[in-house]
């Protein structure tokens, strides 16, 4: 099916060309695979939309991505600054590594000792049931560059997962929230930080305010960027060593 | 477009309700008054997926039967008790008199949606679904009374074709109808209109379907279709008579109609 592109085809009636162009660049090239332009308008639109739908719908994963790209307009530059004046975030840019089922060798990190980044990473995946290729990719960032730091955020989540020793449940991700919120800034994190608790029975939430949020906002602050660590050629490093040289507290 | 409406299909009816603010309804709620359909017309709809004309058809039809049992018993009061029930063994299953409807899609996706809706609404008889072409109808020549094509036919990459064997598969005095989406002639309506269609529409899309793309893509093809006039002209090419059309919502949508003689 044609479900193509905006604004490639000539228009019937004149004048046409002269009110797209007042509406705002959009429509007028893919910045990159996967890339729709978006006015401000539709931005604020879609925030606004994907935050209802995220909380009247928490399975619309979908809506939480695109919230985070339609309010990343912020944190995402700064957070490209922090890779940009850091050598290992440098070489990240430079590099841009995916987190993928094709580019891991599953099995070589499952064969690495117990207590390795790699071996623990691959046990959180096994026993949450969880694959880094269900990450959405980006699709409402205008900057390439950009939409990578957004991109290479969300597939470092299950090592989040992993340096925080958070399982996947509720109470888990809204820990890994707080410390995502408070390490990116990214107002995505800090909206899924203050309402993904909404959801908890109270016995949870008391765990959470009096241990687990005090715990993710300390190491959150103390740790060095998350994005500058170039995870993919530390899977022999100890979790534990992996966490003192980033500045993750030991896990409560 | 097929794949447009496969993913489109489960979400199509909360779509248009979000889209239109539910103002679609109204407008097929006319389309169906100005058929005004009697009992044992058989209609065709094409492009007729979820089943909205359909559904509205037999509710119609059905309220006229009524009236017209009604009215065929006042005039029946000097019959006998005998006759009288003779009579309502004769019409008891004909609650909708014969009326028939066809529901024409070339999307299997939505034809299964439009049969769960009828099935859970409860529409049983007069009704089939079809899967079929817009451009290449599976009907023998000559066989209904009224072709219908609501929001279908601006998704037809041939539409010429589509209206030539519209043409082929009415009766000799059957009725060509259409709704769809057309042009605003009032400029600030329309710049409205656009703001709305290409700001809106997409997030919509984005937010409640999780597909941006799909819905560009309709509300790109409301813009590519031609003109009242332009579409008037086209009908006639196709050998009807008497083809009028008329301006919903100042144009934002408009019913073009038409007759085999």
């Amino acid at each position: 099916g044609r479900a193509g592109l905006s604004r490639t085809e000539p228009r019937a009636r004149d004048g046409r060309g002269r009110e797209e162009e007042e509406e705002g660049e959009e429509g007028c090239y893919q910045l990159y695979p996967g890339h729709i332009p978006t006015s401000p308008l539709q931005k604020a639109l879609l925030a606004a939309g994907s935050a209802l739908m995220a909380l009247s719908d928490p399975y619309r994963h979908d809506m939480v991505a695109v919230l985070g790209e339609t309010t990343g307009c912020l944190a995402l530059p700064n957070l490209r600054n922090k890779m940009k004046h850091h050598p290992e975030g440098y070489r990240i840019l430079q590099e841009r590594p995916r987190i993928r089922l094709s580019t891991l060798d599953m099995t070589r990190l499952r064969g690495l000792p117990d207590g390795s980044l790699g071996r623990e990473y691959v046990r959180f995946l096994e026993d949450n049931k969880v694959s880094p290729d269900t990450r959405m990719p980006p699709k409402f960032v205008d900057d390439e560059e950009l939409a990578y730091v957004i991109q290479r955020y969300r597939e470092v989540h299950d090592l989040m997962h992993t340096l925080l020793g958070m399982p996947t449940n509720m109470l888990g991700e809204v820990v890994v929230k707080w410390f995502e919120a408070v390490q990116t800034g990214l107002p995505m994190c800090v909206l899924g930080a203050a309402f993904g608790p909404v959801r908890l029975s109270t016995r949870k939430l008391q765990v959470l305010a009096t241990e687990l949020v005090p715990w993710a906002i300390r190491s959150g602050r103390n740790a060095s960027c998350i994005l500058n660590v170039y995870y993919e050629q530390r899977w022999e490093q100890p979790v534990e060593s992996l966490r003192e040289e980033i500045g993750i507290f030991p896990p409560p | 477009v097929y794949q447009v409406f496969e993913s489109v299909a489960k979400k199509y009816d909360v779509m248009n309700d979000s889209m239109t603010l539910g103002i679609h309804r109204v407008w097929k709620d006319i389309f169906v008054h100005k058929m005004n359909p009697s009992p044992g017309t058989l209609l065709l709809d094409v492009a007729g997926g979820t089943g909205d004309i359909a559904f509205r058809f037999i509710n119609y039809v059905r309220s006229a039967r009524e009236r017209q049992l009604q009215r065929k018993l006042k005039n029946h009061q000097n019959l006998s008790w005998q006759e009288i029930s003779k009579s309502y063994q004769e019409d008891q299953f004909k609650s909708l008199g014969d009326s028939q409807v066809v529901v024409c899609d070339i999307n299997k996706e939505m034809l299964k949606v439009g049969k769960q809706k009828a099935e859970h609404l409860g529409y049983c008889e007069g009704l089939s679904w079809v899967l079929g072409n817009a451009e290449e109808l599976p009907f023998d020549d000559d066989k209904f009374d009224v072709y219908t094509i609501a929001f279908g036919i601006r998704n037809v990459t041939r539409i010429d074709l589509a209206l030539e064997e519209a043409y082929r598969v009415l009766k000799p005095g059957g009725r060509f109808l259409c709704l769809e989406f057309s042009r605003v002639s009032n400029p600030l309506l329309s710049r409205l209109y656009d703001l709305y269609s290409f700001q809106v529409i997409p997030v919509l899309g984005e937010v409640i379907a999780g597909d941006w793309k799909s819905y560009q893509y309709l509300v790109e093809s409301i813009r590519r279709f031609p003109p009242q006039e332009e579409f008037k002209a086209m009908i006639e090419d196709a050998g009807f008579f008497k083809v009028d059309y008329q301006n919903l919502n100042s144009g934002i949508v408009a019913i073009h109609s038409g007759f085999k003689l």
